[in-house]
């Protein structure tokens, strides 16, 4: 009973979430009714460190508190997406395919390609970078595909078992400057904001306008949204993240909190592209 | 299940028959359940060819039990479900190693704990940091481990497959050997495809079908057939005079923890016991709420005289040893045993007296004789919950 009352509260506070981003919108529409199209839109994720690309493994770069580091690992969540148009109105994806990790390895996942989408003009992309709370405490049934809780954690696994919950961004790399033992930095950022004890949320809400371009969702194009997400944002911030201070970060709730800030600024618009279908 | 509704009916009905005759007509109703239960399980080895649907299991609720937690309506249970289920829980492969399966540290004989280890045993003779907890009744469980972690059944498995010192392993690749079964020339040559096809219609296995068999094992595994409970269920005469006596002390001292028909409040408690050498901060490390360091789940008494050694580090092996503990006399000493922390339970410290529940050394004889009545030989003998072949004991 306990664990039903706090699913509908989770259920209640997610709503109170919905309806708090609908207000942004100037609108006192009422939402329409979701009319799924046959459209495609794809959204590419490019990740990026500052002004060079990302290159895993060998290419060192510096964060803005002067410290050297490389990148072995750098995986994120892209789930609940929406695309916004121009009179305030938006298309919800439906959240049953709204689940997307995107993997640097894996070029392959950093192209999300979302299917059936209505035709027409969408002037910016929301979606959260994690998991929302309700997906996370919901069923076994409903954690399939990206959420599949099979993945190994030394790999590309973003499911903590011990303590169940999802790692929203995985990031780990090496560090002249950090002071764990093999010379790593492990930052696991999680938190949903806890099951039946509460727990930080870094559940983090990104809003990208397409600052005057449009998406167009055609009968015979498919809009490509490039995104950028600039890794040394990760440390730059209200809080700057020194790898030499904090070598890992996984289970604290205030420097979580605070990367989470910090990364929450990571992403832009980079240029809409059309490919014909 | 079928054992104990049984019991229940004729319980109700035999009021004032005498013991004797009651205990020869449990016994032919025993062997009558393991005739039928063994019925089943022959069936349950190849999927019925008439239909090929998995055969469904009337899981009962002992009538004396709570509702059940688990949402069973999610996950019915069926024969082959339930079969699968317990491969799987005594299967090796299910570690990196391929020799610790869930049966390693959780046997049988022990109510599903690990005999006479204090602390769990895993992969390449790892070492964990806790006392392998009982594997029963846990459809009424509102949290898993000592710590919570976890809350919903499904999602337990995963968590000793990954731990390195455990099963070392990884979900996926635990779903890839078992695609590959049956294994030419492997002793038990198991085919889990097979098996997958006949508990879920086909032979595909994935992380959904393998917890949800895994948890049907898990759900049938209920303990609700030891003497006390047939001495709540109306044979005033299944318990003795000292253990009635036991009974009544427990209620009062050690039931506001250890209360219900489950014999716990799921609740997480500080019970004064001295931070081990890892220092382990038990609840403290899933919700980081200063308020919780410390403190570790309540757990369930029944079978607790099998289930050896005690604590969420196995320190205390003998009943007797966790009431000196309770009493704050260890070893009779005069000087106060119970650690003083912020978060230690106020139960046990009551205003004017000495921490701890006071308890004479005859209070304390009652309660382990009314304990030892939790006992559930049946439970740890029933067919159904053994091995199949597959498990390996360490």
């Amino acid at each position: 009973m306990k664990k039903l009352i706090y699913i509908l509260s989770l259920a209640t506070f997610s709503l109170c979430i919905l309806a708090a981003c609908n207000d942004d919108k100037e609108s006192t529409e009422p939402e329409p009714v979701q009319v799924e199209g046959d459209g495609k839109l794809r959204l590419k994720f490019d990740n990026v460190v500052g002004n060079q690309d990302l290159v895993l493994n060998d290419a060192v770069y510096k964060n803005s508190v002067g410290e050297d580091f490389t990148v072995t690992k750098f995986n994120y969540f892209v789930t609940n997406i929406k695309l916004l148009r121009a009179d305030g109105t938006q298309y919800i994806i439906p959240q049953d395919s709204s689940y997307f990790r995107v993997v640097e390895q894996d070029s392959l996942s950093r192209t999300i390609t979302l299917n059936r989408i209505p035709k027409g003009s969408y002037t910016g992309v929301e979606y959260i970078l994690g998991v929302d709370s309700l997906r996370s405490v919901s069923g076994i049934e409903k954690r399939g595909g990206a959420l599949d809780p099979s993945g190994d954690m030394a790999g590309d696994g973003m499911y903590w078992a011990w303590s169940s919950g999802y790692i929203f961004l995985k990031f780990e790399g090496y560090s002249s400057q950090s002071t764990s033992a093999n010379g790593k930095f492990y930052y696991h950022i999680g938190f949903f904001g806890g099951y039946d004890s509460k727990t930080v949320n870094n559940i983090k809400t990104i809003k990208l306008d397409f600052a005057g371009n449009k998406a167009v969702v055609g009968k015979d194009t498919i809009p490509e949204i490039g995104i950028i997400a600039d890794v040394k944002k990760v440390f730059d911030g209200p809080v700057p993240l020194s790898i030499e201070k904090h070598p890992s970060i996984m289970f604290d709730f205030i420097f979580s909190a605070e990367v989470a800030n910090n990364y929450k600024n990571m992403f832009r618009i980079d240029k809409i592209n059309s490919v014909s279908k | 299940m079928s054992i104990c509704s049984l019991w229940i009916i004729f319980m109700r009905i035999n009021l004032n028959e005498n013991l004797n005759l009651m205990r020869k007509i449990c016994l032919a109703l025993i062997f009558f359940s393991g005739m039928i239960v063994s019925g089943c399980k022959s069936d349950s080895e190849t999927p019925d060819p008439e239909t090929g649907i998995p055969k469904p299991v009337n899981w009962m609720k002992p009538s004396h039990f709570p509702d059940p937690v688990y949402d069973m309506s999610k996950n019915p249970l069926t024969v082959e479900g339930v079969e699968l289920g317990r491969f799987l829980f005594y299967d090796g492969i299910l570690s990196r190693t391929n020799d610790i399966g869930c049966g390693t540290c959780h046997q049988q004989s022990a109510a599903f704990t690990h005999h006479g280890h204090e602390l769990s045993h895993g992969v390449d003779d790892q070492l964990g940091t806790r006392n392998a907890p009982a594997v029963q009744n846990l459809a009424w469980s509102t949290s898993f481990f000592w710590d919570g972690g976890v809350h919903d059944l499904d999602f337990v498995p995963p968590a000793p497959i990954q731990n390195k010192v455990e099963m070392g392993e990884t979900v996926g690749n635990v779903m890839e050997k078992l695609r590959n079964t049956p294994v030419k020339g492997a002793a038990v040559p198991v085919n889990y495809p097979k098996m997958f096809k006949a508990a879920f219609g086909s032979e595909e296995i994935n992380t959904e079908r393998m917890m949800k068999a895994l948890s049907q094992f898990m759900l049938s595994m209920v303990s609700a057939t030891s003497r006390y409970d047939y001495y709540v269920l109306g044979d005033a005469s299944a318990i003795t005079t000292q253990e009635k006596e036991g009974l009544v002390l427990f209620k009062q001292k050690c039931g506001s923890c250890h209360g219900g028909e489950l014999f716990t409040d799921f609740s997480f408690r500080n019970n004064g016991i001295t931070p081990n050498k890892i220092n382990d901060q038990g609840r403290y490390a899933i919700t980081l709420d200063e308020g919780d360091r410390m403190k570790f789940k309540v757990p369930s008494l029944r079978n607790v005289a099998l289930t050896a050694p005690y604590m969420h580090d196995g320190r205390f092996h003998a009943l007797s040893e966790v009431l000196d503990h309770y009493a704050n006399d260890q070893n009779s000493s005069k000087t106060d045993s119970m650690y003083v922390s912020p978060t230690l339970d106020p139960v046990l410290m009551v205003a004017g007296q000495k921490r701890g529940i006071r308890l004479t050394a005859q209070e304390k004889l009652s309660i382990i004789a009314f304990l030892k009545t939790l006992n559930d030989e049946q439970f740890i003998a029933d067919k159904r919950f053994s091995d199949p072949g597959v498990g390996t004991a360490l």
